[in-house]
């Protein structure tokens, strides 16, 4: 606690820009890992918060810098933090002393704005410029090549521009520029009812709508200190299993496409669609929106029955699994493919299924539980190899966890409320709230003052991995590049936001 | 590889033969609200004041709905005292004019009469779509890439995605055209060869809701490109879009009219 409002779940340390770099250090040195790094205005002061992790506690540690937004930058020492401070900077009006790659992120060279849209006087006018190519490190030698691909690619996949540099079949260097598809949607949150914003959360990332809606209502339950009734715990903990089940057969289809194994390809798909048929049937939405309200759900689930619905599903997902891990050509393609290292994981903020591939055991479900979690038995997979072969591993054990959990919550499921009652608190408060998607760690930090959103923090899982991903194409070669991609599952719309 | 040839055989049979017969897939999946305005107490306006997307206005005394801004979340409905806004499984929304999105009591235009006569009048013109990604949240590319999945198979009505605009005849576009998106996505239509057409895919491309305003939202595709077709949803379902694809061939009827849905 402290003399501004307190964030649950959360040991609160105040620290001096002087102090910043002894105290990150500190941190590492007790292994916790930062998480993320944002900014608010509060009136006219200017305060930057750091999120951490620690081992083996549930708790998280919030280091908070208060009344300047000259800052040195922390990116040498901790590299994750690198992009958080670029947004920073792109979009709060903040500085970032010594930092290493001092460009632009989110607005592009040759775009402006005329006042930075998370700033001291807030958002005004709108994004305009002209396209430029983008800052990139220069590249020398006789049989260089350069290709720019995008921002409209083949096939129907989402906005963004990669720029290789390559000899022959050789990579050399990487870059996705990412952002085309930025849409202020932190700033959108400002201002707004913070009881009625689920439908902007929902709407950040449509595969993991879930997962957004939940990481939403619990950082303003969390705020207000709202205790959700048992029954809507465990429908929630339904719906975002859902959500990692589909998502995670279309991982599955979208490996195999990419290692030409047709059949594989459309098996993958038919199981997504499957499952989303299924979403559609029990609640309407095939992306499940619409459901989470903060203080629980809407509306009741009939979800008592599920397990027996899923009974086809789990007969043929199996199936389907085992097959792949049978086929060696399909293998063949994924071992020792797009290899990051535990300590490029760790470093870089690797999250999720590819941060699990790479030997860190890590998973908020398990270390910091909401929902029903807590209720529930399953197991985190780990592999060591960090390639593709270990990603797509983990990625098929978290689809059986995810039916098993979706088998025992369902069949845990007794009658009564599902949503609590309760007065919007007036004054200010502050709440966080997470959730372990289909793809890591998402994060939603919130400041309210009067029942009204002033600061919506969101830390997406794939704004995490799309930095590591570069890090395996480097040194790598143009034909295991797609297979690499799909193996680490990423999404555009989450991390432009 | 047998195991795969007998597996391939499997998810051949999962594909449906909708239109024609066979299930669209969408069972329980809820469409845009229906407005039974017989039902609408005059004066209220607590439907107005539920829309988080200023899909509805007054006048007259009277909810108008514009289906355009519509990301079907439901709240009119449950928010509505007299249950004059109804949920309802209406999805297949894609129509002609922007205008047949705007609910109005007044009766259906010419145009969509006379389509709705006309089914099948040609199954024999394919289709060759190039897709561009303006802004979306990724629901809506979620949904078009379902169109290649062994359940819809939209093959089997002669419609393929291709890469290059070069031989596309319809280009779909996703979300409400961010900044940067403005100029790639008129230079992908410069690059098609006539005739073209555009589809504007999803509630965000149609009008820009709930990503307009803001510093880096857009309004969706008016006054951008010549629309062709306007498709609300959020995201549209697969059997919706489907439907929107062949209503431009005209191999299906519009179902939408001034806002109202036909049987
Ligand atoms: S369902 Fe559509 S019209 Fe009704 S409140 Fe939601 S967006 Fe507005
Ligand atoms: S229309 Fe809805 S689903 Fe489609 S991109 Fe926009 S917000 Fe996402």
């Amino acid at each position: 606690m402290n003399m501004h409002s307190p964030m649950n779940n959360c040991s609160i340390r105040s620290v001096t820009a002087g102090q910043l770099a002894a105290v990150a250090q500190e941190c590492l040195d007790q292994q916790m890992r930062f998480l993320m790094a944002w900014h608010d205005w509060e009136g006219q002061q200017c305060v930057v918060r750091y999120l951490l992790s620690q081992k083996d506690n549930p708790e998280f540690v919030l280091l908070e810098l208060r009344g300047t937004d000259t800052i040195p930058s922390l990116a040498a020492l901790v590299p994750l933090l690198g992009w958080y401070e670029r947004e920073m900077q792109d979009l709060g009006g903040l500085h970032f002393t010594g930092h290493p790659e001092p460009f632009p992120l989110i607005i592009h060279e040759g775009f402006s704005i005329p006042q930075p849209p998370l700033g001291i006087n807030g958002s005004s006018g709108h994004l305009s410029g002209l396209y430029q190519p983008p800052t990139m490190p220069e590249v020398q030698g006789d049989q260089v090549q350069d290709l720019y691909w995008g921002p409209v690619r083949a096939d129907v996949v989402e906005t963004g521009e990669f720029h290789y540099s390559y000899i022959g079949e050789a990579i050399l260097h990487y870059h996705p520029r990412l952002f085309f598809k930025h849409r202020g949607m932190e700033a959108r949150f400002a201002g707004q009812d913070a009881q009625r914003s689920v439908y902007l959360a929902e709407r950040v990332s449509g595969v993991g709508s879930a997962c957004h809606a939940l990481a939403y209502c619990q950082a303003v339950e969390n705020a207000w200190g709202i205790e959700v009734p048992p029954r809507a715990q465990l429908l929630r903990v339904i719906l975002v299993e859902l959500e990692r089940l589909y998502n995670h057969f279309h991982y599955f289809g979208q490996l195999s496409k990419t290692t030409t194994l047709k059949v594989g390809a459309a098996t993958g798909f038919l199981m997504e669609e499957k499952v989303k048929q299924l979403a559609g049937e029990l609640t309407g939405s095939r992306y499940l929106r619409s459901l989470l309200r903060v203080g629980g759900l809407r509306r009741d689930l009939q979800a008592e029955h599920l397990a027996h619905a899923l009974e086809p599903i789990i007969d043929e997902g199996e199936a389907y699994l085992d097959r792949l891990q049978q086929t060696a050509t399909h293998l063949d393609r994924l071992m020792g493919t797009g290899v990051l290292s535990p300590s490029a994981a760790f470093d870089q903020g690797a999250t999720g299924p590819v941060a699990r591939a790479s030997g860190l055991d890590r998973d908020l479900r398990r270390d910091h539980p909401y929902a029903a979690y807590h209720k529930l038995r399953f197991n985190v997979p780990v592999r060591q190899k960090g390639d593709a072969m270990a990603r797509s591993d983990v990625r098929g054990e978290a689809l059986r966890e995810a039916i098993a959990l979706l088998v025992q919550a369902s069949g845990r499921l007794k009658a009564g409320p599902v949503h609590a009652e309760f007065d919007v608190p007036g004054g200010a408060q502050q709440g966080l709230g997470w959730a372990e998607t289909p793809r890591g760690t998402l994060i939603y930090a919130v400041r309210i003052e009067d029942g009204r959103l002033q600061r919506v923090k969101i830390k997406s899982p794939s704004f995490s991995n799309w930095r590591v991903f570069p890090l395996t194409v480097h040194g790598t070669n143009m034909m295991d590049y797609a297979i690499n991609e799909a193996s680490f599952g990423l999404t555009i719309a989450g991390c432009d936001r | 590889m047998p195991l795969w040839t007998w597996t391939g055989l499997k998810a051949g049979k999962a594909a449906t033969r909708w239109p024609q017969s066979g299930p669209d897939g969408q069972e329980g999946v809820l469409g845009m609200p229906r407005l039974d305005i017989a039902a609408c107490r005059s004066g209220c306006d607590l439907c107005v004041e539920s829309c988080p997307t200023q899909a509805i206005h007054q006048v007259d005394g009277e909810p108008v709905i514009d289906y355009g801004r519509c990301i079907v979340c439901q709240r009119c409905v449950e928010e509505c005292p007299e249950g004059a806004m109804q949920s309802s499984y209406d999805w297949a929304f894609g129509v002609r004019q922007r205008s047949d999105l705007i609910w109005s009591a007044a009766l259906e235009s010419a145009e969509a009469a006379d389509l709705r006569k006309r089914i099948a009048a040609s199954q024999r013109r394919s289709l060759h779509i190039r897709h561009v990604d303006a802004g979306s949240c990724n629901a809506c590319e979620s949904e078009i890439s379902a169109l290649d999945n062994p359940f819809y198979n939209l093959h089997r009505l002669g419609i393929f995605f291709t890469p290059s605009p070069r031989f596309a005849d319809l280009l779909m576009v996703t979300g409400p055209v961010t900044a940067p998106m403005h100029d790639v996505l008129l230079a992908t239509w410069e690059a098609m060869p006539e005739p073209r057409s555009v589809m504007a895919t999803g509630t965000c491309a149609v009008s820009g809701a709930p990503m307009d305003e803001g510093y880096a939202g857009g309004s969706g595709l008016e006054g951008i490109l010549p629309v062709d077709i306007w498709l609300p949803g959020c995201p549209p379902n697969p059997a919706a879009l489907i439907h929107a694809l062949l209503l431009l061939v005209e191999r299906m009827p519009q179902k939408v009219t001034g806002g109202q849905y036909a049987q």
